[in-house]
């Protein structure tokens, strides 16, 4: 009742309006008739009803809801306001959007990296099980992105273990979705039998996998495919279902579809297609790890039975884990590695959330990020605060007009605060609107082609109500301020001064002076930070990592289903170079194992002269020309050639790193060395023929180790997946395109995937690259935001100084005094500003540290870039008021007075 | 607000008198709000003046409620003017206000006339 009511509101005043106009028109006609004149009878009339606007203002109220009157008066006239005032708005709205917007887009991946949890049933329950302690690492071979047990330990450990009511695990792998040729890489994941029942994820169409399906050595199994793949592969088809897909080089019936939210158990990474970890002898064959405890490739999660801690669950493990390695220690390793790998305990971690590899390398940059994104936002209210002082200022008289003819001030302070409210919700909205745009930006920037970065972004009530919060504290900051202030004067004095005083607000002009002293502060952090970021990537982008990234392409083949044998390997790989080399535009190929930067790394120990030396030695397999392809010269000695043949005495080029390690003081060339390898394996001795320049080996970061190449040529099994380097100086496309020809002409069936090492290595400084562009915009953004301020501020000590400008002008000071006199002050608060800014740049320098490569958080040289920027730009801004103070005619001016 | 000196009941009816007065009056036949209050003076030979700004802001109370419905309609002087007319409920509640003010006024007749009446 109470709403239509209140709905109908206006439509019952005017019947009212109509009603009480005809009542005295009737009573009029009434006194006419007794003999009155007509305005007589309409006087006498009026008397008698009373006064019409009150009554229907009873009337009125009684159909209205009090509260919500009030609220939405004031929200029109603060948008009467601000209609008033376009630009003000436009610029009040514009920033606020910006600055809720970044810290949005930031919460939004901090909540979908590390606060969400999974989107799986009780997901508080779940835990992930893995090795917890290690005295030597382990030994062996690690695949996928998260290596935490192996297959034998999984099976032992989930048939042991009595705290979870079920357990699954699951393994990250690539798939190619391409029958021969070029690859189209697809996102796979293999997963245990009791993965799905266990998360509690139920089938999207047809069924998901149980533990049916996971059987040791099934043949043919099923395949379960994700949403975004069936929608994207399929239109969303339900006849997707029973079809066949081609996986890898091997057919697997679609048993079902995986729901939409469902996007695996690890933050960042999607999935396509899932299969049984019974599938994964397949595709690899003689490597399968299914039965070898010495290949890490699962992750496993468990669910803890009700009312069993997390502590209890990781002392059962504790206690079972003596007796589940002591059965499953690897036949290949040695002595001291068996007895290490029994020392292993297995525990338990929370995965509510997940689990990332994501998190622990972007934990600390999405931090700081919203450290950064806060202080823009402080910023930007620091601003709308003084814009909002200087059109309470403006008003001065209007307020001490209501305050004096009775007007609440709590009512008034309400009104005021009426348009900072409607500003931070026209911002906040447009917050939103810049956090989706921003964070998928955010993820775009952070994906690349190799690992592509899957990050829910449905924003959730937790982002919704950061927002808002956000949003609201914004408002308050910049908004209540003024507003009290506002009905702080003196109504007699104000009225008094009529728009010239100069003496009542100096407090609040304080204020203001402050709030500028704070956005300069606030904007030299950023600034700061700008400036180290930006320089660290510059110092990591210019570093001479020892090999070349322009033009250098890889080739990564695939010749499992080209069923080439391993004796026909080494002929086959002659065969592809040859005709690699010969196509127009490239002018060096080489076989290698790894390419610097590529992500693939072999390192072992050496033994000189029959003793094991310290340290590890990074180790490559490249062939004849690789150092040619990635211009990383030869200082001394040959490079391999076709006559390193197995049936050769072995031969090994090595860095000088590796020669001023291990030969320090004589010549490396000419020596021999021995790699150490698992018993009952051959060390043969290899003889130094060549010094190559040092190169960086896994990452840009890290100092020049020893590195040693032996001859790929050597190789008496060649891989069955080579890789092929070629330096080309034509495009990428036409490179590629040739290259897949050479591939394909050679066997239809080999699949060929291509990476250049300038993604590879641009790939690995993405974090950099994140915090160097990010922080910039931001860094600019403040200082735009700053200078506005300053400017603000200024043009308003302008104003009111003008008619104390014209007398000096008067008395003789030229346009240089006046000028000289504007811009010290503003000198002023760009120093205090400056001295607070310092220090609160090296005290946030710290969190940024780690980040930083070789540059110290209180770099002198990049604080006094960054002050000598925001002076020079906040100087221009005070200039501009300064000039247009000179230029005061003092007539003008004091003919005001 | 228009202020007189007498009559004393002026602008003091007891709590919803007003709306059992407009409601008795109505159940004569439809009316409009200057006839409400004419009829209220009259019958009760002048001793209760309504204030005519009362009256409206009751009228609207009433027809809320549902008691009493409102039509334009043509004044016997030829002005459009807003007619009422009692609802089925509203002859409801006149009857039950009617019962409820007898009661009132007996209650309060016992005070000011003890048992010896």
């Amino acid at each position: 009742m109470g709403w239509s009511r209140f709905l109908r509101r206006r439509y019952w005043d005017a019947e009212r309006a109509r009603e009480l106009e005809a009542h005295l028109a009737i009573e009029t006609d009434e006194n006419i008739a007794r003999g009155m004149t007509p305005d007589a009878a309409r006087t006498a009339a009026r008397r008698k009803l009373g006064n019409p606007v009150l009554i229907r203002e009873e009337i009125y109220a009684m159909n209205s809801l009090g509260f919500v009157e009030s609220v939405l008066q004031d929200l029109r006239y603060g948008a009467r306001l601000l209609r008033r005032n376009p630009t003000f708005a436009l610029v009040a709205t514009l920033t606020l959007a910006l600055g809720t917007g970044a810290n949005t887009a930031i919460f939004q991946l901090v909540n979908a990296v590390t606060l969400r949890t999974l989107p799986v049933e009780h997901p508080e329950q779940l835990v992930e099980v893995r090795i917890v302690k290690t005295r030597e690492g382990r030994t062996g071979s690690f695949i996928g992105n998260r290596p935490a047990l192996s297959n034998p330990l999984w099976e032992r450990i989930r048939a042991e273990q009595q705290v979870f009511s079920g357990m699954l695990a699951w393994s990250a792998v690539n798939f190619n979705l391409s029958a021969g040729g070029e690859v189209r890489p697809a996102q796979g994941m293999l997963v245990s039998g009791d993965f799905f029942p266990t998360l509690g994820v139920h089938a999207a169409a047809g069924r998901l996998f149980t533990p049916a399906d996971d059987v040791r050595g099934c043949a043919t199994p099923g395949a379960v495919i994700s949403d975004a793949f069936w929608q994207r592969e399929y239109g969303g088809e339900a006849s997707a279902v029973g079809r066949s897909i081609l996986v890898t080089g091997h057919r697997f019936d679609i048993i079902g579809v995986a729901p939409p939210p469902f996007y695996g158990v690890e933050v960042g990474q999607g999935f396509d297609i899932a299969l049984p970890i019974c599938a994964e002898p397949l595709f690899r064959g003689a490597q399968s790890g299914v039965d070898k405890a010495d290949v890490w490739f699962l992750a496993a999660l468990g669910r803890l039975k009700p009312h069993v801690t997390i502590e209890q669950a990781s002392a059962q493990l504790d206690a079972i884990s003596a007796g589940i390695f002591a059965t499953t220690v690897p036949p290949r390793y040695d002595a001291q590695t068996a007895k290490d790998y029994q020392a292993f305990k297995v525990g338990a971690r929370p995965a509510a959330t997940g689990v990332s590899n994501l998190r622990s390398a972007y934990s600390d940059p999405l931090n700081i990020l919203l450290g950064v994104t806060a202080i823009v936002l402080l910023i930007t209210c620091a601003n709308l605060a003084n814009l909002m002082l200087a059109r309470a200022t403006a008003r001065e008289r209007e307020i001490a007009v209501r305050l004096a003819i009775g007007a609440s001030r709590r009512r008034i302070v309400r009104q005021m605060l009426s348009e900072s409210v409607l500003i931070a919700m026209i911002g906040g909205a447009g917050g939103l609107l810049v956090a989706r745009w921003f964070s998928a930006f955010l993820v775009a920037f952070l994906s690349t082609d190799s690992n592509p970065l899957f990050v829910d972004l449905q924003p959730d009530g937790r982002v919704f109500a950061f927002t808002s919060g956000v949003a609201l504290t914004a408002c308050l900051l910049f908004g209540l301020t003024p507003a009290v202030r506002a009905t702080r004067t003196a109504p007699g004095a104000t009225m008094k001064a009529a728009g010239r005083s100069l003496s009542d607000s100096r407090e609040r002009f304080g204020i203001r002076r402050a709030l500028v002293v704070l956005q300069v502060a606030l904007s030299l952090v950023l600034v700061v930070g700008a400036l180290l970021f930006a320089r660290s990537l510059r110092n990591l982008t210019h570093l001479d990592p020892g090999f070349r990234q322009d033009g250098v392409v890889v080739a990564n083949a695939d010749y499992r289903k080209a069923e080439i044998k391993p004796e026909e390997r080494a002929a086959v790989n002659r065969a592809i170079l040859e005709r690699l080399r010969a196509v127009p535009g490239v002018d060096a190929a080489a076989e290698a194992f790894t390419t610097p930067v590529g992500g693939n790394f072999w390192n072992n120990r050496v033994i000189i002269g029959g003793a094991e030396q310290p340290g590890n030695v990074n180790f490559n397999r490249p062939g004849p020309g690789y150092f040619r392809a990635m211009g990383t010269p030869l200082t001394a000695g040959r490079d391999f050639d076709e006559h390193d043949t197995p049936q050769s005495p072995k031969v090994a080029i090595v860095s000088e790193a590796f020669a001023r390690k291990y030969f320090s003081g004589r010549s490396a060339l000419g020596q021999s060395f021995q790699i150490t390898a698992p018993i009952g394996e051959p060390r043969p001795f290899l003889q130094i023929v060549g010094i190559a320049r040092d190169t960086k080996y896994t990452d840009l970061r890290e100092a020049f180790e020893p590195l040693a190449y032996v001859a790929a040529g050597q190789d008496e099994e060649p891989t069955g997946y080579p890789r092929f380097v070629l330096h080309a100086t034509v495009s990428l496309p036409s490179v590629t395109a040739a290259a897949t020809r050479v591939f394909t002409d050679v066997n239809p069936a080999i699949a060929v995937q291509y990476q250049t090492v300038q993604s590879q290595v641009s790939g690995s400084l993405l974090r950099e690259r994140l915090m160097a562009t990010l922080s910039g915009f931001f860094g600019g953004l403040a200082v735009l935001i700053a200078t506005i301020g300053l400017y603000g501020v200024m043009s308003y000590t302008v104003a009111r100084r003008r008619v104390e400008i014209g007398i000096r002008m008067a008395l003789g000071a030229d346009r240089g005094t006046v000028i000289r006199m504007i811009v010290r002050e503003a000198g002023m608060l760009l120093a205090a500003g400056v001295i607070i800014g310092t220090v609160l740049a090296t005290i946030a320098g710290r969190a940024a540290a780690t980040l930083l490569y070789e540059l110290k958080p209180w770099d002198p040289a990049t604080i006094a870039a960054s002050i000598a920027a925001l002076g020079g730009v906040t100087l221009l801004a005070s200039w501009l008021p300064a000039r247009r103070a000179s230029r005061l005619a003092p007539t003008a001016a004091l003919r005001e007075e | 607000m228009p202020k007189r000196g007498n009559p004393p009941m002026q602008g003091e009816l007891l709590q919803g008198t007003l709306d059992l007065l407009i409601l008795k009056t109505l159940a004569l036949g439809p009316a409009h709000g200057h006839t409400i209050a004419s009829a209220i003076e009259h019958r009760s030979e002048a001793v209760l003046q309504v204030e005519h700004g009362s009256l409206y802001p009751a009228l609207h109370r009433l027809e809320d409620r549902g008691w009493i419905a409102s039509f334009w309609g043509t004044s016997e002087n030829n002005r459009r003017a807003r007619y009422y007319r009692l609802t089925p409920r509203g002859r409801t509640q006149l009857a039950r206000q009617t019962s409820r003010w007898d009661e009132i006024v007996r209650a309060v007749n016992r005070i000011l006339r003890p048992a010896h009446d």
